[in-house]
């Protein structure tokens, strides 16, 4: 498996804290099914991700976020979008 | 005719954690009112209130409750998984189907939706916590503890400012009485100590000032009494159909006996005196009981100026030349008004005048008023046998609620 990057790494984090599972579990290829997280986790996990990376992501994007990967990749988008935005 | 017996009891108050620190505090007369410490004061004139001691949540609620609930619904759940645990109930999955909730609150998850407005209107937040809506819901506590102890039966909220609880408790009676539950999770939860919250009662002048002696603030029925102090809290009681209780050998705390309630349909704040009389009648009717079988009345007894004046005049209403003989107490002189809370502690403390033979006091009673010339049991608790008791609760709103307790 290639290096994960910060971001990638990050989220892997905030997802382990959440579930209370070893980040370790976690690849990018995981699904939320995968993860046990519901609908509810999901809110908070957004809501976890627009507030340590200082972003906003638009419902559309987030309605779509079903995987690690996913994540991933509308946060790239975000913060590319974002100059303010941050990974640390 | 299906009879309802109460099987556990759980309290969350000024006066500590667990219905043995309740019931201590009573007998003690202490009063649990201090200098409020939970939220920000600076924008407070008046800021005592009667506080929950060291309460911590994470004690009661696993990481993912904690997440999901405000203050009051965890004071609910503490309450209920107390009630819970002495009742000692195991329910068979055809059971719990029969088996539901009914907590009551007056303004449900407001410190979350205090904090929250904060954000939006100081800092200007651009998003809540996407949890906001099911911290704030009044039917939150309800539902956490539906979900906490599996009770599929009727599960509902009712919000009548400060009867809330003892709304909640008769009409959870009333349906295992009419036969769709059972099993009766009941009670009341309130956590109002919130910036917002505050400086609205202190704006209605009913509060009383704070002064040196916080504990001294709240005197009801005494001439020098000065308002209502806030507190908040939850109490939360087993209520089962008697037979079913009395086969399984439950210990049973005592009988409720009759459930009254009444709209004064007059005034959004100023108490009548027909209604919470017919209230208590009803209560005594359906409890089988004459007005003169009764022995301590519970007040309702806010200290403020109006509400104990008329409370004395319900119960000479009432209850004629017995008013005399009976024992009267304010115990929100030492729980504070726990607004949708306060029904149900105050029926933990009547619980405590029948279980113990002790009367709780009214605390900080200082100076006889010509208006108010019953007896208030004044500052010491008393040892006397009571076998039947009433509380009342007479909200904002002209909505009565009273409860008659019987010894089982």
């Amino acid at each position: 498996m290639s290096e994960l990057d910060p971001l990638e790494k990050k989220v892997i984090e905030l997802i382990a804290q959440k579930k209370r599972i070893p980040p370790e579990s976690i690849t990018l290829d995981s699904t939320f099914l995968e993860l046990g997280i519901d609908s509810l986790d999901g809110m908070d996990l957004l809501f976890t991700f627009e507030e340590s990376f200082k972003l906003t992501i638009p419902d559309e994007v987030a309605q779509q976020m079903k995987s690690v990967r996913q994540v991933t990749a509308a946060l790239q988008t975000a913060l590319a979008a974002n100059p303010q935005a941050t990974t640390n | 005719m299906r009879r309802v017996v109460i099987t556990g009891l759980g309290g969350v108050s000024a006066l500590g954690i667990g219905v043995p620190a309740l019931w201590e505090g009573l007998a003690a007369g202490r009063s649990g009112v201090r200098r409020v410490t939970v939220c920000d004061t600076d924008l407070l004139t008046n800021p005592i209130a009667a506080e929950v001691p060291s309460f911590d949540p994470a004690a009661y609620l696993t990481p993912d409750q904690l997440l999901l609930c405000d203050r009051y619904a965890a004071f609910a759940m503490a309450a209920a998984s107390e009630a819970w645990n002495e009742a000692g109930l195991d329910l068979s999955d055809e059971e719990r189907e029969r088996a539901g909730v009914l907590i009551g609150t007056g303004m449900g998850g407001v410190t979350r939706q205090d904090e929250a407005y904060r954000l939006l209107y100081e800092k200007k937040a651009t998003r809540f916590h996407p949890f906001t809506i099911p911290r704030v819901m009044y039917n939150a506590a309800a539902s956490h503890i539906s979900m906490k102890f599996r009770l599929e039966g009727p599960t509902l909220c009712i919000s009548t400012a400060c009867a809330s609880a003892s709304h909640a408790i008769g009409e959870a009676a009333e349906l295992i009485r009419g036969g769709r539950a059972d099993v009766m999770v009941a009670g009341g939860a309130d956590a109002p100590i919130a910036p917002g919250v505050v400086k609205a009662w202190e704006s209605m002048r009913v509060l009383a000032p704070c002064g040196d002696d916080p504990a001294a603030a709240c005197r009801p029925f005494s001439a020098d009494r000065q308002g209502l102090v806030l507190g908040e809290g939850a109490g939360v009681v087993i209520l089962e159909e008697r037979e079913r209780a009395v086969r399984r050998g439950a210990v049973i705390h005592g009988e409720l006996a009759g459930y009254g309630a009444t709209a004064d349909a007059a005034h959004i704040t100023a108490p009548g005196v027909d209604a919470p009389a017919r209230a208590i009648r009803q209560a005594l009717a359906q409890a089988g009981v004459e007005p003169a079988q009764v022995d301590y009345v519970n007040a309702h007894g806010t200290a403020t100026r109006l509400n104990d004046t008329t409370e004395t005049q319900i119960i000479k209403r009432v209850f004629g030349d017995h008013a005399r003989k009976l024992a009267i107490s304010s115990t929100k002189s030492m729980h504070g008004h726990m607004m949708g809370a306060s029904g149900a502690i105050e029926l933990l403390a009547t619980l405590m005048a029948i279980e113990r033979g002790i009367v709780p006091p009214t605390a900080n009673y200082r100076q006889p008023d010509p208006e108010c010339d019953l007896d208030y049991v004044p500052n010491q608790a008393r040892e006397m046998k009571v076998d039947v008791a009433i509380s009342n609760s007479f909200a904002f709103g002209g909505l009565n609620a009273v409860l008659a307790i019987r010894r089982a």
